[in-house]
């Protein structure tokens, strides 16, 4: 199957994308939601500011479903959405938008992605406690094994793991780990009889890097110990229900800034780590886009990587054979090798009492595992061509464009959002909205209950998104996931040294250690480049403040003031920097730190860079900026010169 | 970014004002380790002093400690939006567990402790520990006097067990200690003596219901037998819905309210002092004046109006001479 991710704006421009991407031999549907719905905000909650309809479509309601589907045949229609802290929502609002188009739920065929572990790991769209979000999990999977047969509810998810930094046989490990919970709490919830389409239903969203022999290693390896899982943890009898299904997404980590046209190589390479050998093929490919490092990709971009999929599948002879690593002793070895290692970790995750449990711990060796990786980039140990290593290039015509390569999201969409959000509610019958959350609320203070029912009920009922995630926000809790960058122990090298000696020197002419806030404003998940920076900022002497993913800008001023720190850094990569800077300008103005300088970095292009500059922000770093040192160089020396402290 | 140092008793005089926005500047000038900073800080707790205030400074200062992962953090995002519905102004001193590495430090503790951004009456600072894992570092007890002034109740969080207690109790009025059910070593310690009685225990995670009952029946059992029955012992509840919160409020209070104020600052003070002594002069500073016992029982000897600074000028002198 052959699909891109995709979304945007709002329903209806999402809808028209959709059908021209159908209509150029695409055969399923991969639906990107906007921060705001991903987290369970309606499009006018402060903390949705700058982010709708962003890095994906912004859904509120039924209504909006109802819409983004429009003229699509769902009956036929195989449809993935990455959607996982409101992923029984969103399958709620799928099921009733498919009740409006006369398709019976059962006929209903894609997935949900619904899978949390890695969202407190990696990409950051969480908003329950573990507890309750393994219980909505089981919830879906328990409602769909039985009334919608043909739906993945679950895709147990290593892809952002590798994102975070993991090694292969971390990102194995974690993965099977994470299946063992999701197993272990439906199990508890469905008839034993049904365990074997439990299992048969679980499928994996992996990534492949551009190691791409290791990465097919890698995937045999979890084929490997999925179906040893199957027949020895849950009794898992035929053989096809204990079959490894998973689609993939290749890296998009080893993507580059720099010289971005090479990407393209890169992606062929990591599709083929995914398709090489029939055991271990991939059912589903999403390829990521040649200009990701720089923003939002438009559809000749998407187009681009549809065509490479499709030359693969139709003009080479790749899916001529049977298994071509069938009887390689490398390959075995390799696969051995990594089903070792990976055995080893996931007995670690189960000693600290499973996967929930031992959040703490994974976040901790990812983050250590991407500083390990970025260290070798630094050091030249590790290769990445046009970045760290043949870098000199003639001028690039892909960028040299009016728009710089990229999708630019109209800034009218977030008040647009806001207004249809808004008569939304003034129209509908309102007592039927008060009856469905009160359910709601009862069911979900209720663990023996399975939540669908109730959200299905609040669906039809007109609720909205945000609705239904604060009645569940209110019987759960609220949570903050671990940043993992607290027990990363010190690395050093001379240059790092050097910097501490000139963190010393400022230092000392301050009187108190140079203190620096490291803050992610809006809904952005993706923390793994604002931990790197905390780490380094640490490792060489700085007092850093870093209080994980979703501040709004009034709590990163009010820290930054309190803490009374010397320089502020911020970092978004939803591509909503053109919003939240300037708001977090103003509080720390009204906070009375009108003085304290700041830096951005994130996926942001040079435009915007040069008007962030204009309103006061110290310097902008870009994935081009890859070298922490200087970075953390500019950092200290911004901090002697405004304490006029200098060399 | 000014990089002048602030007037000691400008900040002292705004502070005795009740002036909470202050706050920033006076960690900023107590953290400061120049000697410029360091004669201010001197002049600042001095402005605040008892003498200059005509009594011991308002605010109640809470020790809490614990080993970690107990749930300092929640329990804290508890109690100060209690005080704050009972409409005191909170300050938080959390010191930092995490030890010093290449010389600089992750600050993550106020991550943890959830309030209202836009409250002028909370102010929470993330310090970090002395030299010692979770010990005082100087200005944590030079910036707890000095907001004792101005705030209604201030904090100072520190974690470990066994020694975090006693340094605390150094500097606050009433300590907590808090603890989770089934952990084993605070009875262990309690029962060995290793370390000292707190005020009040704090056992958290009560909706593990008979866990946490059985808890706190050890903890009162092993109490009785050392004779301290003062301790109260209360089991918390920081997951929605909340428990126990407000009990234990009122138990900081009641404590507070039974303690002879003057005797337990004064002493404060004077191993303020001396704590800020052995910074600048070391160990041997410390043999000079006899040793740390010595010292203490010298001090204790001394003018009880005397501030921080002006004791410590006595015992650098009774150590080095004029």
């Amino acid at each position: 199957m052959m699909r891109t991710y995709a979304g945007h704006s709002n329903a209806k421009r999402s809808n028209e994308l959709y059908r021209r991407n159908l209509a150029k031999g695409q055969t399923g549907l991969s639906v990107a939601f906007d921060l705001p719905t991903q987290t369970g905000y309606d499009p006018d909650h402060e903390l949705a500011r700058g982010e709708v309809g962003k890095v994906g479509v912004s859904i509120a309601h039924r209504g909006d479903m109802t819409a983004l589907l429009d003229g699509i045949p769902l009956d036929r229609m195989n449809t993935s959405m990455t959607i996982n802290a409101t992923a029984a929502w969103l399958l709620a609002l799928y099921i009733v938008a498919a009740e409006e188009h006369q398709v019976p739920e059962d006929k209903l065929q894609g997935t949900t992605q619904n899978d949390i572990l890695k969202e407190y790991l990696s990409r950051g769209t969480y908003a329950f406690p573990p507890g309750p979000s393994m219980r909505l999990i089981a919830d879906t999977i328990a409602y769909t094994v039985q009334r919608i047969p043909k739906w993945n509810p679950i895709n147990i998810c290593s892809y952002h793991l590798q994102e975070a930094g993991a090694t292969p046989v971390q990102e194995i490990a974690y993965a099977m780990s994470n299946a063992i919970a999701v197993l272990d709490a439906v199990r508890e919830r469905v008839d034993q009889a049904l365990m074997p389409s439990v299992f048969a239903r679980i499928s994996f969203f992996v990534n492949a890097g551009v190691r791409f022999i290791e990465e097919h290693a890698k995937l045999r390896a979890m084929a490997q110990l999925w179906d040893q899982l199957g027949r020895e943890r849950y009794g898992v009898e035929g053989e096809k229900h204990r079959r490894f299904r998973y689609g993939v997404q290749v890296n998009s980590l080893g993507l580059t800034e720099a010289q971005p046209e090479n990407n393209v190589y890169r992606i062929a390479l990591e599709a083929l780590a995914v398709t090489l050998g029939r055991d271990a093929r991939a059912r589903a490919i999403q390829l990521p886009a040649w200009n990701e490092a720089l923003g939002l990709p438009r559809p000749w971009d998407q187009q681009w990587s549809l065509r490479l999929q499709q030359v693969l599948a139709y003009e080479t002879d790749l899916l001529e054979y049977p298994d071509i690593f069938e009887g390689s002793k490398v390959m075995d070895g390799l696969v051995g090798e990594l089903v070792a290692g990976a055995r080893e970790e996931m007995a670690r995750v189960a000693e600290l009492g499973g996967a929930v449990d031992a959040v703490d711990y994974m976040k901790a060796s990812l983050v250590e595992s991407h500083r390990e990786r970025w260290r070798k980039i630094e050091a030249g140990e590790l290769t990445v061509v046009g970045m760290n290593r043949f870098t000199e290039s003639e001028p690039s015509p892909l960028t040299a464009g009016a728009d710089g390569g990229i999708l630019v999201v109209d800034p009218e969409v977030e008040a647009e959002q806001k207004a249809a959000v808004r008569s939304w509610r003034a129209e509908r019958g309102q007592a039927a909205v008060d009856e469905a959350l009160t359910v709601l609320a009862q069911v979900a203070r209720d663990p023996g209950e399975n939540i669908m029912p109730a959200t299905i009920a609040a669906a039809r009922a007109g609720v909205t998104t945000g609705e239904w995630a604060q009645t569940l926000r209110a019987a759960f809790g609220e949570y903050r996931a671990p940043t993992g960058v607290g027990e990363a122990p010190a690395v050093s090298s001379r240059e790092v040294a050097e910097l501490r000696d000139e963190v010393e020197r400022v230092s000392e002419a301050l009187g108190r250690r140079v203190k620096f806030l490291v803050g992610k404003p809006g809904l952005d998940g993706h923390s793994n480049g604002a931990e790197q920076i905390a780490v380094r900022a640490r490792d060489a002497g700085m007092d850093v403040v870093y209080e994980g993913i979703r501040l709004t800008p009034n709590q990163i001023a009010t820290s930054a003031a309190q803490e009374g720190v010397h320089v502020v850094g911020l970092s978004i990569l939803s591509g909503s920097h053109r919003e939240l800077i300037p708001a977090v300008l103003e509080a720390l103005r009204d906070a009375g730190a009108r003085d304290v300088p700041v830096v951005v970095g994130g996926i942001i292009p040079e435009s915007d860079a040069a008007a962030l500059r204009e309103l006061g922000v110290a310097a902008v770093y870009t994935p081009k900026d890859w070298d922490l040192n200087a970075m953390m160089r500019d950092i200290v020396g911004l901090v002697a010169e405004r304490a006029a402290v200098g060399a | 970014m000014t990089h002048s140092v602030p007037d000691g008793r400008t900040l002292g005089a705004r502070l005795k004002q009740g002036d909470l926005d202050v706050a920033p500047a006076v960690l900023n000038l107590v953290e400061n380790r120049s000697p410029a900073a360091q004669e201010q800080t001197g002049a600042l707790l001095a402005a605040v002093s008892p003498a200059q205030l005509g009594r011991e400074a308002r605010a109640h200062i809470v020790g809490i400690t614990g080993p970690p992962g107990v749930g300092k953090s929640s329990l804290l995002s508890r109690l100060v939006a209690e005080w704050r519905g009972r409409g005191r102004s909170v300050a938080v001193l959390a010191v930092d567990p995490s030890s010093r590495r290449s010389g600089g430090s992750l600050l993550g503790d106020r991550a943890r402790i959830e309030t209202d951004p836009s409250d002028g009456a909370v102010f929470i600072r993330s310090t970090v520990a002395g030299t010692r894992l979770g010990g005082l570092a100087p200005a944590t007890r030079a910036a707890a006097s000095a907001l004792a002034a101005a705030f209604d109740v201030v904090v100072v969080e520190t974690v470990g067990v066994g020694q975090s207690e006693t340094e605390v109790a150094d500097v606050a009025d009433t300590v907590a200690v808090v603890v989770q059910p089934g952990a084993g070593d605070v009875l262990q310690f309690l029962k060995a003596g290793i370390m000292e009685i707190p005020d009040v225990l704090v056992v958290t995670k009560a909706d593990l219901h008979d866990i946490a009952r059985r808890a706190v029946a050890d903890l009162q059992a092993a109490l009785r037998a050392l004779g301290a029955t003062a301790t109260a012992v209360l089991a918390v509840s920081s997951v929605a819905p909340p428990t126990g919160i407000a009990e234990l409020a009122a138990a900081l209070e009641a404590h507070r309210a039974g303690l002879d104020l003057r005797r337990r600052r004064l002493r404060a003070r004077r191993m303020h002092a001396l704590e800020d002594f052995v910074t600048e002069y070391g160990e041997r500073g410390l043999r000079a004046l006899g040793g740390r016992r010595h010292a203490e029982r010298w001090l204790a000897e001394q003018d009880p109006d005397l501030d921080v600074a002006a004791l410590e000028h006595r015992l650098a002198e009774r150590a080095h001479g004029p």
